[in-house]
């Protein structure tokens, strides 16, 4: 019987590129390389975001604070800097890995040490962080930010319609966080046991797998991401909100589980959490292009959530037929 | 060669308040294949999870490994000594590839070593190629049967070129030509100087493989015995601690037709059976893994359609879109995958028992009891002699066997007129499978009518009225034990 399964990563692959083209059709501006750079251009912070997290919930965990991590990094990040002239690029990004790490070890810490669900452990820390931030900061933004986080880094430039279309340094570090992640994830004994600790917890350990490496890893590991994430979010507003962040956790963690990760641990892969977000992004593209109210976009945003939860448990129901006949 | 590979003082382990092992002491030499035996319960899986650091003994545990004492593992230790178990519940991961779980410890071993899909794949096939087994690299684990499942655990840890090998009922789920694989494995690696821990309750393959046997009994040592000159009959006797007989089931009187099948198929699975099943008769389905026995039951259970061919119950057309409409129509069916499709294994084992009869319980004013509930427990508890400290306890908590009761309790309690028992002695003791037979055929012996499937030929012999023997799917040959031997039995079935 011949094997043909698409998986998750397909049926979304071949969704958007339905969308892609229906858009094309619908609006004049959607297939502009210009719009198609600035989704991408748009999209990185929630990208870097979506691979750290999705980390997370192939663990088996969830992590509800990553978003005001970010921030908080951003404000940690700048107030360091400024006094010291400012720093560059190299020194900004190891800051912000090294403190977003920071606050994703703690909420490893947590988990690890006293046994507390990750769901609990981690609303606490977005409390916690955000409490923290908003206290310190005063809730008063930061414009005064060192150039070289000012000034936007074109990468590539190519000429289109109107003017040029600019892909920035962003969308580079969104790539090379992928890939790293999917690296560690699909090319390292690692990462395969990091699936393996979210498949079965009680396996792994009797395997040897020690879990507080697991957690250390994928809790620090989205606050590396969150971190960098956090920075290149500032480097495109120009500027740093205490607030700017605060609600993204919930759209990038409905992007993950549209990507195939699910609460229970064990599926979930990089290229799946991408899909998911761009998904979410092309349909927001295409209602704001066709000039649907904003508000319409939370609701369809969820229709789409639950249609493709239930179709993914519709093909489990399927296969089931299959599966039964085997037992 | 008298080397010790692994010797283990004055383990104990308590739980809650039980004392699951008391001052326990077991001792594996180099080479040897050892059988742990014991009834459900003893304390043989918990031993296994000690020495591999999964549980922590009580103070005062002594361990040594070759020359080395230790007083404490972990599991991390253990696999690093080259000691690999086939875990009773297996310990497989359920989202990964067969060929991913079959590498998995390499995974562990080198974290950092970047490995290749192709390779752990290459591995994956040489290793089930190297037991026999019908395995696809590809498939998730999810997706498999029971039986496959444990031929990947067993795969697993052939692959991770052990030197000590402890076996947890390994062969509770295969059929006997797989049985046979495992056991010749077994005496080869052993051969090559690897020890080997098997536990089984089938006696004959212990008595078959192993050269000796510890045996324990409600947690405590009674002693390690040589295999050579031992009789089932009296490792029986040391496992529970009195004398147990069979006998053959008296060819006793049966009512009326009860249930008829008449040409039923299903494509791909089993062809134009037709059968009778009379009141009060224990009916035998007897075949290879694969004939199409768990298949037909699925069919009367109201699982699966059949695709063409007819049922009756009392003489009535029965019509099942659903194994909902099967219970209400009178009909049970005790899985053979009781870890899976038997129970909840994170619920109580008061919630597991009642599963099936919520409603009734919540009769008349619609809210359930707790006190039927656990009345209800508490009565099969005490009539299938399960052993349970505390029913409150998760079904997880109880050992193998136990598992296997609460999963007849369930169903039994619904009454039904039909049981169907898809192998129900897996893994059960000598002293409990007698005890379950001795219910069945109380059940039977009151009206019930069973369909009895399983893989020992001796137990389809000693407890059946009329066996039937499925072989790809078709019945071929019909038979009461009354007419032929237990052997001739067993060389119809293997033909
Ligand atoms: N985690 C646990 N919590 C509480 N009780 C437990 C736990 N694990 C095991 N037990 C109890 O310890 C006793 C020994 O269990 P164990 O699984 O070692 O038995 P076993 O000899 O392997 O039996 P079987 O042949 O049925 O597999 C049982 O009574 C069981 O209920
Ligand atoms: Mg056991």
């Amino acid at each position: 019987m011949p094997n043909i399964r698409l998986g998750t990563e397909g049926v979304l692959a071949l969704l958007i590129l339905a969308l892609c083209i229906l858009l094309g059709f619908t609006t004049d501006t959607f297939l502009s390389l210009q719009n198609l750079f600035d989704l991408l251009n748009n999209q990185s912070v929630n990208i870097i975001f979506a691979v750290g997290l999705v980390v997370v919930l192939i663990a088996g965990g969830i992590d509800i604070s990553f978003a005001v991590a970010a921030s908080v990094v951003q404000y940690v990040v700048l107030t360091l800097l400024m006094p010291i002239g400012g720093g560059n690029w190299f020194f900004g990004i190891a800051l912000a890995m090294a403190c977003g790490a920071v606050l994703g070890l703690f909420n490893a810490f947590l988990i690890h040490q006293f046994r507390i669900v990750s769901i609990i452990a981690t609303i606490g820390t977005f409390n916690l962080y955000f409490g923290l931030l908003m206290y310190f900061t005063g809730g008063v933004s930061i414009y005064d930010i060192p150039d070289w986080l000012y000034d936007a880094v074109p990468l590539v430039a190519l000429p289109a319609e109107r003017g040029t279309a600019t892909l920035y340094l962003p969308v580079a570090v969104m790539i090379v966080m992928s890939l790293l992640t999917w690296f560690i994830l699909a090319r390292t004994g690692f990462g395969r046991a990091v699936y393996g600790y979210g498949s079965s917890p009680e396996a792994a350990l009797r395997s040897g797998v020690r879990a507080w490496q697991i957690q250390a890893f994928a809790y620090g590991w989205l606050g590396l991401c969150a971190g960098v994430a956090g920075l290149m979010q500032a480097h495109i507003v120009q500027e740093a909100v205490p607030n700017a962040l605060n609600g993204q956790e919930l759209p990038i963690l409905a992007s993950v589980v549209l990507g195939g990760a699910t609460l229970g641990g064990g599926r979930g892969t990089v290229i799946g959490a991408i899909l998911g977000v761009l998904l979410l992004a092309v349909v927001q593209n295409g209602l704001n292009l066709m000039g649907v109210t904003p508000y319409a976009f939370q609701m369809i945003v969820g229709f789409i959530i639950l249609v493709a939860i239930t179709a993914s448990n519709l093909g489990k129901i399927l296969p089931g037929k299959a599966r039964a006949r085997e037992v | 060669m008298m080397d010790i590979a692994i010797s283990a003082k004055h383990i104990s382990k308590v739980f809650g308040q039980v004392r699951v092992l008391d001052d326990v002491a077991f001792e594996l030499r180099r080479g040897e294949v050892l059988c742990l035996a014991g009834e459900n319960g003893c304390g043989k899986s918990t031993l296994i999870k000690i020495i591999n650091g999964v549980y922590t003994p009580e103070a005062g545990a002594e361990f040594q490994f070759g020359d080395d004492k230790v007083s404490g593992v972990t599991p991390h230790d253990a696999r690093h000594r080259g000691i690999h178990v086939i875990w009773q519940d297996l310990a497989l991961f359920p989202h990964l590839t067969v060929a991913e779980n079959i590498v998995f410890d390499d995974y562990v071993a080198s974290p950092l070593r970047p490995l290749s899909r192709k390779k752990a794949h290459d591995e994956a096939r040489r290793i089930i190629g190297k037991i026999g087994a019908d395995l696809d690299p590809d498939m998730l684990v999810e997706d498999l049967s029971i039986a496959k499942r444990q031929l990947v655990a067993i795969c697993r840890v052939m692959r991770a070129e052990a030197k000590i090998i402890f076996m947890d009922e390994p062969t509770a789920s295969l059929t006997a030509r797989e049985v046979k694989a495992l056991l010749d494995i077994a005496r080869t690696l052993s051969a090559q100087g690897i020890s080997i821990v098997f536990v089984s309750h089938r006696l004959s393959e212990v008595l078959d493989v192993c050269q000796r046997v510890t045996v324990l009994r409600n947690g405590k040592l009674v002693g390690t015995y040589p295999t050579e000159g031992m009789t089932q009959a009296r490792l029986s006797e040391l496992m529970t601690g009195r004398e147990l007989t069979q006998e053959p089931r008296a060819a006793g009187k049966v009512g009326e037709l009860l249930l008829e099948l008449q040409g039923l198929s299903r494509t791909g699975e089993f062809e134009d059976v037709s059968l009778k099943l009379h009141r009060g008769e224990i009916l035998g389905l007897a075949g290879l893994l694969g004939a199409g026995r768990t298949e037909l039951a699925h069919v009367i259970f109201g699982m699966h359609a059949p695709s063409s061919g007819r049922m009756f119950k009392d003489g009535k057309p029965l019509a099942l879109s659903s194994n909902r409409d099967a219970v209400a129509a009178g009909i049970a069916y005790v899985s053979e995958d009781r870890l899976n499709l038997g129970l909840v294994q994170n619920q109580s084992i008061n919630m597991n028992t009642a599963a099936t009869v919520l409603p009734e319980l919540e009769a008349p004013r619609f809210f359930l009891s707790p006190k039927r509930i656990r009345q209800l427990t508490a009565d099969w508890i005490a009539r299938l002699q399960t052993k349970v400290s505390n029913a409150e306890l998760p079904v997880s908590s109880l050992s193998g066997g136990n598992q296997q009761r609460v999963v007849l309790a369930k169903w039994l309690a619904t009454k039904p007129d039909v049981l169907i028992l898809d192998c129900p002695t897996v893994g059960v003791d000598v002293g409990a499978k007698q005890g379950i037979f001795t219910i069945i055929r109380d059940l039977a012996d009151q009206g019930m009518s069973i369909i009895l499937i399983s893989d020992e030929a001796g137990e389809l012999w000693y407890n059946s009225d009329r066996i039937l023997l499925l072989r790809d799917g078709r019945l071929v040959e019909e038979a009461r034990p009354s007419d032929i031997k237990e052997e001739e039995l067993e060389g119809m079935i293997n033909a």
